[in-house]
């Protein structure tokens, strides 16, 4: 059999495995039956290793569609393979919208709860586990039902395990009502990082959805000028014409590689300035569409590639509240080391939830996307590692595609409980990933 | 398994006590590799390497005795590596070279016949267990330490030259042979660099020293180059060499 050749999102890396694309319970069975190192993947969208699984077998998830009948509470079951976006299209006109969004509509909901994303309203509606009420998933060991009632331990090992404790089949979630397709935006424009760190610890309680566009290359008084834009789901009476349509596809597209070097600190230094003065200093209540909203990347298809042969990465980190300084010292050593950084994502999170390997802490989060290719780069983040750890949070594993398992057992304490469920439903360690190997989550 | 930068966890040298290979290991130690496997001839040398890769962070270090004039061996020793290694095998340095004075070995049999076999039949030997285990496992890096000797072969070390130039030309082609493998092989082809086995030649332009070949190699890892020059204007600088008429090399590089 010819292996296919797959990279994550940020493409630094290429791997080859056997891919199969299972459309029933029965056929991932059998796959556990003859196979080792297998993994799930969706989309694609996970920037690192995480649906990688070299000289292993990638089962895609794309063949487990299927959307159920909405019930009147909201509640629907999809199939994993299902992306947000095909979601939306059916949910959107009947009135519903996803509790929890990614930035991009091109994930699927079984990569959606591996990764246990979080969008913009995690302050308020935590991450997507909140709002799943059952997991169907095959695991070595067979196929089971989970839920918060039914083996509690492997549905909360689940979230944010990144496909590690078997392939999810089906999704059962609760939507959000929504009577428009709008939401109602608050802009504001703001000099630096701590003052919209305290608009931020202030108002966000205020607002259902809240992030910062934070500019990672200005320096001096101007370190950390931030976008903050918040919002809720406009009603009716809100607009003069309400709608309910779905959002429509990109028409923008990246059609080849660009140069590796076309991202560089000049350029992108240029794009965050274009961007911040191109802001409302201060704008109440403008309407935007869902997808221009919750979705900005979604504008243009294939924008990975822009960062060039080499590829790109993804930086996120988390801190509990008590360590804000930590997000000033963050951005500050990579303003002061200028890597080039397109505008990082500043937000708060609420409590964490009680998945043993589910990112997000109560405080803040951070994210940056940094081109591959200063020789200094892996030494800097290795030192934000340590920044993190000592501050008591972690990174992002839908992100990551460079921590050591030393960090990692340091970032995620509960490492040793996930991989005690890991070792009940999978003792022969048949899950496995570039990402578990790296990080020693395969179990011994 | 390697990350995005190219930093291997694990890591087997052929070849472990040479300098340049020293001088990486510890790089790698320092940085993400945990686990190492260090093979050379001298177990007091392999024990002296093997200390300071732990010194540098290396949380498992194994060494292999081989002698390089054993062809029959050099699958046994590979196997054992990856036996000793068992995990991932990320990252699989082939270091192995033999110099001495040319002028004492062009007419001995024996001692010309050695040249050949430890810089290019057991490389050779080594290189095929590696690539079959590589291949099996749809992953992992073979870097080869070849030379810029082998470009274009010179009078004076035309025993090591021709040697590193078969090996050199091989590596090109199982590099091809790994397209779609998930494997890749990486070759080096550092200048002068001043080394134990570099005592006594003659002083060159683009002489380097260890620390900084290392630092050449280490981009290459992180930058996947199917070669790597050291330093890399020697890329450069033998593309017009290549091409100088004979009788023009021989006066310039043979003086």
């Amino acid at each position: 059999m010819t292996r296919t050749a797959l990279s994550g999102w940020g493409r630094t890396s290429t791997s080859y495995a056997d891919v199969l694309s299972p459309n029933n319970e029965s056929e991932i069975a059998l796959t556990f039956a003859t196979s080792r190192d297998v993994i799930a993947r969706g989309l694609g969208r996970s920037y690192g290793d995480a649906a990688l699984s070299s000289g292993g077998v990638v089962l895609s998830n794309r063949e487990l569609s299927g959307i159920g009948p909405i019930g009147a509470d909201g509640v629907v079951t999809v199939g994993a393979g299902v992306s947000l976006d095909e979601l939306l299209a059916q949910s959107i006109p009947r009135g519903w919208f996803v509790p929890v969004t990614t930035g991009t509509r091109q994930v699927t909901m079984g990569g959606a709860v591996a990764a246990d994303v979080h969008g913009k309203n995690h302050h308020v509606d935590g991450s997507i586990a909140r709002h799943v009420l059952s997991l169907r998933l095959v695991t070595p060991s067979g196929p089971v039902t989970v839920s918060p009632e039914i083996d509690a331990e492997l549905f909360w090992a689940t979230f944010g395990a990144m496909g590690l404790t078997g392939v999810l089949t089906s999704v059962t979630l609760r939507l959000t009502a929504i009577e428009t397709n709008q939401v109602l935006v608050d802009t504001d424009r703001l000099a630096n990082l701590d003052a919209v760190m305290s608009a931020m610890a202030l108002g966000d309680r205020d607002y259902r959805y809240s992030v910062a566009w934070v500019d990672c290359m200005s320096r001096g008084k101007h370190m950390g000028r931030a976008i903050l834009t918040r919002g809720a789901h406009a009603t009716k009476d809100d607009l003069d014409a309400s709608s309910l349509s779905s959002p429509k596809d990109a028409k923008l597209f990246v059609p080849f590689d660009a140069p590796s070097g076309l991202l560089n600190p000049l350029t992108v230094r240029a794009f965050n300035e274009l961007w911040f003065r191109s802001a409302p200093r201060h704008e109440e209540r403008e309407p935007q569409s869902l997808s221009t909203f919750f979705h900005p990347l979604d504008g243009v298809r294939d924008w990975n590639r822009l960062y060039g042969r080499r590829g790109f990465l993804q930086y996120q980190f988390c801190v509990p509240d008590r360590s804000s300084e930590t997000v000033v010292a963050a951005v500050d050593l990579l303003s002061s080391s200028k890597v080039a950084s397109f505008l990082a994502v500043l937000k708060r999170f609420g409590p964490a939830n009680e998945g043993p390997l589910s990112f997000p802490l109560e405080g803040w989060t951070l994210a940056l996307d940094i081109p591959v290719g200063p020789s200094k780069l892996p030494d800097i983040l290795d030192r934000l590692d340590e920044l993190v750890i000592e501050a008591g949070g972690r990174v992002y594993l839908a992100k990551d595609s460079r921590l050591s398992p030393e960090k990692f057992a340091a970032m995620y304490p509960r490492r040793s409980e996930f991989l005690a469920v890991k070792e009940r439903i999978d003792p022969e360690h048949q899950m496995s990933s570039d990402l578990a190997r790296r990080l020693d989550l395969v179990g011994k | 398994m390697e990350n995005a930068f190219g930093q291997p966890q694990t890591l087997i040298v052929l070849g472990g006590t040479s300098d340049i290979a020293r001088g990486l290991t510890k790089k790698l130690a320092a940085a993400r590799t945990h686990t190492v496997v260090l093979a050379g001839r001298s177990q007091s040398l392999l024990d002296e390497a093997s200390q300071e890769a732990t010194t540098y962070g290396a949380a498992t270090v194994d060494t292999v005795v081989f002698d390089a004039n054993d062809v029959t061996d050099a699958g046994r020793v590979v196997s054992e590596c990856f036996d000793k290694v068992d995990d991932t095998v990320d990252l699989v340095v082939v270091a192995i070279g033999l110099m001495g004075d040319q002028f004492e070995k062009e007419d001995d049999a024996t001692l010309a016949g050695e040249v050949a076999t430890v810089n290019f039949s057991w490389p050779v030997a080594a290189l095929a267990e590696t690539r079959r285990r590589l291949v099996a496992q749809g992953s992992g890096r073979i870097l080869v330490i070849s030379s810029v000797a082998a470009v274009r072969v010179r009078r004076s070390l035309y025993l090591y030259g021709g040697a590193k130039a078969g090996l050199d030309r091989l590596c090109q082609g199982m590099a091809d042979s790994l397209e779609g493998t998930g494997v890749r092989l990486q070759l080096v082809r550092p200048g002068v660099v001043r080394t134990r086995m570099a005592e006594g030649l003659p002083k060159v332009p683009f002489t380097t020293d260890v620390d900084e070949a290392v630092e050449n190699i280490l981009k290459g890892l992180a930058n996947g180059d199917p070669v790597i020059w050291s330093p890399p204007i020697l890329r450069y600088v033998f593309m017009i060499l290549r091409h100088v008429p004979r009788s023009l090399w021989r006066k310039v590089m043979d003086r």
